[in-house]
């Protein structure tokens, strides 16, 4: 089998999934470990976030988010076309 | 034992992060239904295009396997009594129900534990798993027509896999992005995972397995990067969010209707078959049931609109009982698939909350979405792998579970013939002898997989745009109408994909050849989806089929199964009685003695 090199760069898409708070995250890359779809690639320097790779990739699951031993490290944010609206109740 | 998973085991899968209810767990202490009722109303339901088999394993053993989930670490009961006294709740087995609170077949479980939980288990077991290793095809010895293998790869480092097995078990799912496709948001495209897109289904097929029903494709209901919303996650009265109260722009109820169209006074009595009514069905797949199992609904929209009812609807979860709204809100929403994150805790981050307000509904029905007719899925319970009583395939020593069966949907579902499968491979496994692997195929294999990474991103073509082609081809010529022509056309189209395109496929990793494999295996499913539909030459209802050449409904020469498969590239087909499975318990009992005996025995050891 000939021999190749991959590489690899963020494909960005319209929206950011993911926030990291980099106060909070510790580096432990579990969210990264649980992602289903593979979206997010740990980060080379000790103690940093994953890279979030290919943002439109993610289902939306919450797994990374489930798995973080720091709550408020990780945050999931719908695509603004799917914050549903609510208001208050009528009576 | 080896289990080869394309994601992280841990929470891989649309149930991986929850699922909220078990239907069809009619062997619950509680249970008013037996299983032959319920499994005979699904294929009643379903006009026989359904999955007699599996529905049968499902409400007989898949009471057990939540049990079983149970005593690894899930949560099914509600054991910190937060439900005491509710109308849903048995208060000596502590088990909730949904739905049908006479009958108490649906189970509301906590799903969000049970997938760490049986991955634990695996590991205590000693199953080998390996994550991040796509499943890319089956070996078969050409000899004997038996299953000996399979291949795959490892989707970080690219390793190749040969896979030495007497026994293989298909479990990935059904496809998606054969209509839907979104190349910006494409994890949003379809209701399942990115990874599950039919994988199963491709590599069968190229092996001669058969397949059934996969000219049945409906009317798209879910797809967050187009039309509809994440899922529970706007206003709506089905599945997790029922018997949700549901209120009109003006704030007026709109009103439940039992089957005899008589309105409900409370919200009780949503939870009730109608007088004279044995049971109803509600969950996964029923979406507007026949009168024998149709439970109470709000009124059709036409009827509210002449009533004077405006959009938008909310669901106002304010005006019912509390151990209702609980339970709907902060339980079922909160546990179902990805809900706990996603909609409950983002909802409640964002100020939502249920005695306050009101979710708005978008469109006119539950769906909160309209797809056009071309914009098409495998939603409900569509085609897939056709099986025996043992769920085996074709091919010798090939089983499947779950959603790659026909006609299957939900996680209770895909557990319990899950295991059965597992149960039937290993049985043969026990007698069979290793198989002779084919080095041929395995070189053909290895240069199919990786051919992409030697063709340079200038010159080549990325699976985006790919997978874009096919959906596009298939809403064009394989849409809410369908003819030969058409039909024809769409497969020429797909045709020169295969000579022109592929070849030119390019990625520069192996993830990105993890996404290209799949665009191949869209590229198969989405051709037999064509064959099916030309095999197939007359419309039908259940199956959701219009051909504008052969526009009579369900003829009766035409009620059957058409199962097809293709060898050395020829498609042929078969025919098969849609009650081809027989009489359900006398058939299951035939081949199961050996678990009847195994529970038995373990009854008194077990809490029910
Ligand atoms: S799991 Fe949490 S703490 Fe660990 S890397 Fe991810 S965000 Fe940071
Ligand atoms: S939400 Fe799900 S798919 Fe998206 S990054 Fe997190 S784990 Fe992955």
């Amino acid at each position: 089998m000939r021999k190749v090199e991959f590489t690899v760069e963020p494909v960005p898409c319209s929206t950011m999934p993911l926030k990291y708070d980099d106060s909070l995250c510790i580096g432990c890359n579990r969210c990264a470990s649980v992602c289903q779809c593979d979206i997010l690639l740990p980060f080379g320097k000790r103690g940093e976030h994953p890279i979030v790779m290919y943002p439109g990739e993610c289902y939306y699951c919450g797994a990374c988010v489930m798995v973080c031993p720091n709550p408020g490290a990780i945050t999931l944010q719908h695509p603004l076309m799917n914050r549903a609206k609510f208001v208050p109740v009528k009576k | 034992m080896t289990l080869v998973e394309k994601g992280a085991a841990e929470r891989s899968g649309s149930a991986g992060t929850g699922f909220d209810h078990w239907e069809s767990a009619c062997t619950n202490p509680c249970s008013g239904v037996t299983p032959e009722e319920i499994a005979e109303a699904y294929v009643n339901e379903q006009d026989w295009y359904s999955n007699g088999i599996a529905h049968y394993i499902e409400c007989r053993e898949g009471y057990d396997r939540l049990l079983d989930l149970e005593a690894f670490g899930g949560k099914i009961r509600d054991t910190e009594d937060e439900f005491l006294g509710a109308e849903f709740r048995d208060e000596q087995s502590k088990l909730m129900f949904a739905y049908d609170y006479k009958n108490k077949f649906t189970i509301r479980v906590w799903g969000s534990t049970f997938k760490p939980a049986l991955v634990k288990e695996l590991k205590r077991l000693g199953v080998r798993i390996l994550n991040r290793t796509e499943a890319t095809g089956l070996l078969v010895s050409k000899k004997e027509k038996r299953g000996v293998g399979a291949m795959g790869m490892n989707v970080h480092t690219g390793k190749f896999y040969i896979f030495r097995a007497k026994a293989t078990v298909l479990a990935m799912s059904r496809p998606a992005r054969v209509w839907l496709f979104d190349s910006d948001l494409t994890g949003l495209c379809e209701f399942r995972p990115m990874q599950s897109i039919g994988s199963g289904h491709a590599m069968g097929w190229r092996a001669g397995m058969e397949f059934t029903m996969m000219e049945k494709s409906v009317r798209a209901e879910f797809s967050a990067a187009g039309r509809s919303f994440p899922p529970y996650g706007a206003g709506n009265n089905h599945n997790t969010w029922y018997a949700a109260t549901m209120v009109d722009a003006r704030g007026v109820e709109i009103p439940y209707v039992n089957r005899d169209g008589e309105e409900l006074k409370t919200v009780s009595e949503r939870y009730y078959p109608a007088p004279g009514q044995k049971f109803f069905l509600k969950g996964g797949v029923i979406d507007n049931p026949k009168y024998e199992y149709r439970g109470p609904e709000t009124l059709d929209f036409e009827e509210l609109v002449k009533r004077g009812y405006q959009l938008p609807f909310y669901a106002d979860l304010s005006r019912m009982p509390e151990a209702e709204r609980r339970v709907i809100w902060g339980m079922m929403v909160g546990e179902e698939a990805k809900t706990k994150i996603p909609i409950y805790q983002n909802y409640t981050e964002r100020g939502f909350d249920p005695e306050k307000h009101m979710l708005q509904s978008y469109g006119t029905g539950w769906q909160s979405a309209n797809f056009l007719e071309q914009e098409r899925q495998f939603f409900g319970a569509p085609g897939g792998i056709m099986h025996d009583w043992d769920l085996k395939t074709n091919i010798d020593g090939i089983y499947a579970a779950g959603d790659q069966l026909y006609a299957s949907d939900c996680a209770g579902f895909a557990c319990a013939t899950g295991y059965y499968a597992g149960r039937k491979a290993s049985d043969y496994a026990k007698t069979a002898e290793p198989g002779e692997i084919s080095r041929e195929d395995v070189e053909a294999e290895k240069e199919r997989l990786y051919a992409p990474l030697f063709v340079e991103k200038e010159e080549g073509i990325g699976w985006k745009e790919l997978n874009k082609a096919i959906s596009k081809a298939m809403q064009n010529y394989c849409g809410g109408v369908k003819c030969e022509a058409l039909l024809k056309e769409g497969l020429d189209l797909l045709k020169s994909f295969e000579e022109d395109i592929v070849p030119k496929l390019t990625a520069s990793n192996p993830h990105e050849l993890m996404r290209t494999h799949e665009v191949l295996d869209i590229l198969t499913v989405a051709e037999i989806v064509l064959h099916a539909s030309l095999a197939r030459k007359s419309s039908s209802e259940p199956l959701f089929f219009r051909r504008s050449d052969f526009p009579e409904m369900d003829p009766p020469k035409d009620r059957k199964h058409i199962v097809i498969h293709q060898e050395d590239g020829v498609v042929m087909t078969r025919d098969v009685p849609l009650d081809f499975f027989g009489e359900l318990k006398t058939e299951y009992e035939k081949r199961n003695q050996d678990y009847i005996h195994e529970l038995e025995n373990m009854k008194g050891g077990r809490q029910p």
